[in-house]
């Protein structure tokens, strides 16, 4: 009785749906989601897999024009495997790809995807290697490099301090590039550098670093950097009772998860991130509620991007006039020519995209207050 | 002020070293061979301790002694698997198994305990700063530099006065006519290895409370460091290893603090090679003659 009574529910409500468009009218995508949803990067392409699942269950029973149908691959973070999972996706009619996940994987899907003229936006690659030369490429967080322009405008827009010591990694190609970056806009803006110090991947003791900020005074300590050794900074600075303003950026994230660390040390830290599933906008509420009924955990950035990028999907092959007997290639030039003129306000912030296919957003920071990130 | 602030640095992340070029130099003294998993026994150690901490509950001195003990186990069971077997056979095998053993037991710690890396808790040895004038000095940098002092002087008057002691120092001398002599030598080496594997503990946890970020590979760059350190000081003895190990901090603190960071490490073994080509036995070595 109950089952019947449900599927009487569902075709009703299956009939409200399809009457909103009538049926000749209404367009089904085809969506190829590839990420890796199995092996040691799996965190991440599930991340994305169900924040886009999420926004493909909104659009499809919101009965606008667009439906999606998503189909999803696994790349497994390997750069042979991905091209398989491209394929794939493409056999199975893909007409665009939400991807790749992770950055390797998707310098090589996305140089195929050139040849072959298929449209690629990815929700999180974030090295400038995956748009560079590819015009078919689109990037939803902000590039490597970008992060420490966006850091420099956030430090100064917000006047956090003028006096600043940049610590990096010199062996290390993200850190270096995010460095180089922000010594530039720094010097546009005003800020002065008192202290670049360096370490490598080995490097454990980081009295010196800290020292030369604290003895130059610096008021903000920029960590364009991962969290591990980010954490041994913090701590070096608690015992030489140092208290900059600590700015990290993405790298930084999952700082407080790092098992046994003493948040204490974090307090007050600040890191350039796009997302916080603790903020109180009604879109972030909802998208976090959702997330925590379907999957039982709360979504981290990475989902966040993906959920944002089935709507930039949906805005661009609206402007593009996309149909569903489209191909690949056929969709590719006119999603290119639609990114451009796009504008797209989403859970990560506004965005708008140039030529090169990197994002522009205002650039979004929050702060370590008692164990968790807050935006102020 | 800020000179002795890294020099109180450099003295602490050189008693680091000294406490682990100890294991370095006594097995090499007495078994004639390069134990290049002890870099991994201290990573070991550091786990150990972790887990005690961590889950168990332990108190912070029943941790270290729990990772000592776990540590002198391993320690003795590496030189009685992997070593013992291999005595009468070329130097260049032992040290590729020493290599290989090194590998399993980060491969196993990757395997128990994931990549992800966890941070070391807090306790008396890493919990206070002490502030002496206007310098503010971790606890754990005292306690490092106390219980490397503390450590040599042991050491010292354990080869010096003990029938142990004396047993290491004639089979480090000749091993050959020490076992003539009624010396076991294989129970000799095995507790040199237990001493070296405990100290690699109590290293371990020093190492962890002053830099408290723990992987499987945290092992690795310390112990080279190290063994550059003892092989510095004249690698066969304790006072060079203890020497080469806190000249080796403290060169490497001043590099950094006074000429360049990004050349911190290459100063480092930049200063090996002077001393090496000065001094090939190292600064305490001994001139060995050898009849052709």
């Amino acid at each position: 009785m109950k089952k019947l009574f449900a599927l009487l529910l569902a075709a009703v409500m299956l009939m409200s749906v399809t009457t909103v468009f009538a049926e000749d009218d209404v367009i089904t995508l085809k969506v190829a989601h590839i990420g890796p949803t199995t092996g040691a990067a799996a965190l991440y392409g599930l991340a994305t897999l169900h924040g886009a699942e999420i926004a493909v269950e909104e659009i499809n029973a919101a009965g606008g024009k667009y439906r999606i149908e998503l189909i999803n691959e696994d790349d497994e973070h390997n750069v042979e495997k991905v091209i398989n999972a491209y394929n794939a996706a493409l056999d199975a009619g893909a007409q665009m790809i939400l991807g790749t996940t992770t950055s390797k994987p998707c310098e090589a899907a996305g140089a195929q995807g050139y040849v072959d003229r298929v449209f690629f936006l990815t929700p999180s690659a974030s090295s400038p290697a995956v748009t560079e030369d590819k015009d078919n490429v689109f990037q939803i967080c902000f590039s490597d490099p970008n992060q420490g322009l966006a850091s420099a405008q956030y430090i100064a827009g917000h006047s956090l301090g003028t006096k600043i010591a940049v610590i990096y990694n010199n062996a290390d190609v993200y850190s270096t590039g995010i460095r180089d970056t922000f010594v530039a806009e720094a010097a546009k803006l005003g800020l002065e550098i008192v202290s670049e110090t360096t370490f490598t991947d080995e490097t454990t003791d980081f009295t010196v670093q800290v020292a030369d900020a604290q003895n130059k005074g610096a008021e903000i300590v920029f960590l364009p950097m991962y969290y591990t050794p980010a954490s041994l900074i913090l701590k070096t600075a608690a015992d030489k009772e140092y208290h900059p303003v600590f700015f990290g950026v993405d790298g930084m994230d999952g700082i407080l998860s790092v098992e046994g660390f003493d948040t204490s040390l974090a307090e007050g830290v600040m890191l350039l991130t796009p997302f916080v599933a603790t903020a109180q906008d009604d879109l972030t509420v909802s998208f976090v509620a959702k997330y925590q009924a379907a999957y039982n955990e709360i979504p981290i950035q990475f989902a966040a991007d993906a959920y944002d990028g089935i709507y930039i999907l949906i805005a661009a092959a609206e402007k593009a006039g996309i149909t569903a007997d489209m191909s690949a290639e056929e969709a590719c030039e006119l999603m290119i020519a639609a990114m451009l003129e796009l504008q797209v306000s989403g859970l990560t912030g506004t965005m708008t995209w140039d030529e090169t296919g990197a994002v522009s957003k205002t650039p979004m920071a929050a702060t370590i207050v008692n164990g968790e990130y807050v935006f102020e | 002020m800020i000179f002795l602030d890294n020099l109180i640095n450099g003295l602490s992340l050189g008693s680091i070293y000294a406490i682990i070029a100890l294991g370095y130099t006594m097995v090499y003294g007495i078994a004639k061979m390069l134990n290049f998993a002890h870099g991994d026994v201290i990573m070991v150690g550091a786990y150990i301790a972790f887990c005690a901490l961590q889950y168990w509950g332990f108190p912070p001195v029943l941790a270290i002694v729990a990772a000592m003990a776990v540590c002198t186990a391993l320690g003795v069971t590496i030189e009685g698997l992997a070593y013992r077997p291999l005595r009468q056979a070329a130097s260049l095998a032992v040290l590729i198994t020493a290599i290989g053993m090194s590998y399993l037991l980060q491969n196993t710690a990757l395997m128990i305990w994931g990549a992800n890396p966890k941070s070391f808790p807090r306790t008396f040895i890493n919990g206070t700063t002490l502030r002496i004038g206007q310098l503010s000095v971790s606890s754990a940098t005292i306690i490092t530099i106390l219980a490397n002092i503390v450590i040599m002087i042991a050491l010292t008057l354990f080869t010096a006065k003990t029938k142990m002691g004396k047993a290491m120092r004639c089979v480090s001398e000749d091993r050959g006519a020490a076992e003539l002599m009624g010396i076991n030598v294989n129970r000799t080496i095995s507790v040199t290895f237990a001493i070296g594997s405990a100290l690699a503990a109590i290293a371990g946890v020093l190492l962890c409370s002053s830099y408290p970020i723990l992987q499987p590979t945290t092992g690795s760059m310390p112990g080279i460091k190290a063994f550059t350190a003892a092989v510095f000081g004249g690698i066969g003895s304790i006072p060079g290893a203890m020497l080469g190990g806190v000249l080796l901090g403290v060169i490497e603190i001043f590099g950094k603090a006074y000429i360049s960071t990004e050349l911190g490490d290459a100063i480092v073994f930049a200063v090996l090679i002077v001393v090496l080509l000065v001094k090939p036995s190292g600064l305490l070595g001994k001139q060995i003659r050898e009849k052709v």
